[in-house]
């Protein structure tokens, strides 16, 4: 547990000018050849492939772990995605369909993706997960609460299902196209931080904006500052709104540049992405074969 | 104050990428010139890269442009006939500059105008001409319908600005196509002005892509790209046309080749140039033992 918690309503403000433009410089450098090639299949490495739709089917989950585990046979040597994120109900579904071949499973937990009910209702569904084999777990924050200043309820609560997640791993989700300022955007990175959260994660997908590179680079820069303060590393994972490989580059440039070469695996980075992988494999196909592909050539989730 | 004295605004040529008019993301342009060499525009000098941007842009209209009622397709194809009408002082113009005779411009410009129109017609029209319901020796109904190819990346006849453009996108767009299309390299101002025409004409954008630049360089990606489902090559040049069939045979694209073509005569519009760019799908539908009188049960 971590000792002198800080005081979160002076969390730092943010210089949105300042965010947006040093954002922007990220997009501006050129990686060509090699150096796109194993940018991109690092990306691939960094995928949490996700399905989180109210239709989804045990066949459609095995299927995608299935892509999770063969993303693109006829390109020898290729890396798996880092995780496979479903809801609490496909657990048992993914797990048994991913078996032994290291790619872990991500649950979505706590009445995702609104988390408006109760704390133990959140902590029984956290709990379901976890014994139905998740490796990981992803919570939203309660950011009705969080809109209300009441800091400490969403503090206990992260804790809570920090406990309850026992050797799983936990994300937060922030929600940040809700929470309406890089400021709250900051505040929230450091509560979370100091509740327990083993990720930060900017949101569930299912509103837009969803990630963004400044938003992004503010809970970088959070997570930097939690690292020099106590010496623990905290991982991240922008999700929604990342479809493009060319994107997912730019934002592994902005990792290596706000927290270096050691956040540079999927151990503290992710992507949560559906369509991406697809248009990383594409690219890929690209810089092998020197022609641009096609869609229709490659697996539909 | 002087009428000569106003300075002259000049157009910038830009390309026509999904509705949009970026200038290149190479930033390269070249100058378009007439027979004597004075330069008439600065144009621009389209990439690979415009092209990978176009065909996304017309992968992306596909479905929309095919699923729409025939009717409404020709519909659309007059309405870019309206207002080719309306700008044809313009298009005379750069003609005009372009070497032509006033004369041989208009006769250029009215032509185009009328071959809209007639594939305007044709567009809810060829089905009925080019379908059939195919005698078979089982109990099926077994029929043959067109469906539209998809994403046609064809390079416009390169001895006209503007009726060689018209006559190959029309038939192409009629039947349900979106296209890119590189304009005439050394006569491009037409195409560019064309692109605006387009875009005034409740056209989706994406329907048709405009490039403009050097052939050569951007022939290989028209027949390798594996998103584009048929090139349209116009030109008698047999090592472009052999690498087109090369390159072409990677994702089995159909390749649509019109050698000898006066674009400028009537003879050159037809509703084979529309079946040209579809592909016929045949279905069996099982029935009853029809005609015999026996019942099969």
């Amino acid at each position: 547990m971590i000792k002198n918690i800080p005081d979160f309503t002076i969390s730092p403000r943010i210089d949105q000018v300042g965010i947006e433009e040093r954002a922007s410089r990220f997009t501006k450098r050129s990686i060509k050849n090699e150096t796109k090639i194993n940018g991109l299949k690092l990306a691939l490495n960094m995928i949490d492939l996700t399905t989180l739709e109210g239709k989804d089917t045990d066949g459609k989950v095995m299927q995608l772990c299935y892509k999770a585990k063969h993303l693109h046979d006829s390109y020898p040597g290729l890396p798996t995605v880092a995780a496979v994120c479903v809801y609490p109900s496909m657990v048992g579904v993914a797990k048994k369909a991913l078996g032994d071949s290291g790619v872990k499973v991500a649950s979505v937990a706590t009445a995702f993706p609104s988390g408006q009910s109760t704390r133990d209702i959140k902590l029984r569904d956290t709990k379901f997960a976890v014994s139905q084999g998740a490796d990981e777990i992803d919570m939203v924050i309660s950011r009705g609460k969080f809109h209300q200043g009441e800091y400490n309820f969403v503090f206990d609560e992260i804790a809570a299902i920090k406990q309850a997640c026992g050797n799983a791993r936990l994300k937060v989700i922030l929600e940040t196209g809700e929470l309406g300022s890089y400021d709250k955007v900051r505040k929230a990175s450091d509560i979370a931080m100091y509740a327990g959260a083993d990720f930060i994660k900017t949101s569930t997908g299912k509103i837009s904006p969803a990630a963004t590179m400044p938003v992004t680079l503010v809970m970088l820069e959070a997570i930097r500052d939690f690292y020099y303060k106590t010496g623990k590393k905290i991982a991240m994972k922008p999700a929604g709104g990342i479809s493009k490989a060319k994107l997912a580059l730019h934002y592994l440039v902005m990792l290596n540049e706000v927290l270096g070469e050691e956040w540079m695996n999927n151990e503290w980075f992710r992507f949560g992405a559906s369509s991406l992988a697809n248009d990383i494999l594409m690219q890929l196909m690209k810089q092998k074969t020197g022609v641009y592909q096609s869609a229709d050539y490659f697996s539909n989730d | 104050m002087a009428t000569n004295s106003r300075l002259e605004v000049l157009k910038t040529y830009k390309i026509y990428i999904g509705g949009q008019f970026p200038r290149t993301e190479s930033g390269r342009t070249y100058i378009a010139t007439n027979a004597k060499g004075d330069s008439l525009a600065n144009v621009c000098l389209s990439s690979r890269k415009d092209f990978r941007d176009a065909v996304g842009s017309a992968r992306g209209a596909f479905g929309g442009w095919s699923g729409r009622a025939a009717f409404n397709r020709g519909q659309i194809l007059y309405r870019i006939a309206e207002m080719l009408e309306g700008r044809k002082a313009q298009f005379i113009e750069e003609l005009m500059k372009q070497d032509a005779t006033k004369v041989n411009a208009e006769k250029e410009v009215n032509l185009s105008i009328e071959r809209l129109i007639y594939y305007s017609g044709w567009c809810d029209k060829y089905q009925q001409i080019f379908s059939s319901v195919n005698p078979v020796a089982s109990s099926h109904f077994n029929f043959s319908v067109l469906e539209p190819m998809g994403v046609v990346a064809a390079i416009a006849p390169q001895d006209t600005s503007l009726i060689g453009l018209v006559s190959i996108m029309a038939p192409i767009i009629a039947g349900g196509n979106t296209c890119v299309i590189s304009a005439s390299e050394t006569k491009p101002l037409c195409a560019v002005t064309f692109a605006e025409v387009l875009n005034s004409s409740d056209l989706p954008g994406g329907v048709v892509n405009i490039l403009t630049g050097k052939v050569a360089e951007l022939l290989p990606f028209f027949a390798d790209h594996m998103d584009v489902n048929a090139t349209c090559y116009s030109e008698k040049d047999a090592a472009s046309i052999k690498m087109i069939k090369e390159k072409a045979a990677l994702n089995v694209k159909r390749v649509i080749l019109y050698e000898n073509k006066k674009w400028i005569t009537v003879e050159t519009q037809s509703p084979y140039f529309i079946n040209d760019f579809q592909e016929v799908k045949t279905t069996w539908h099982p029935i009853e033992n029809i005609g015999g009188g026996k019942v099969g049960y």
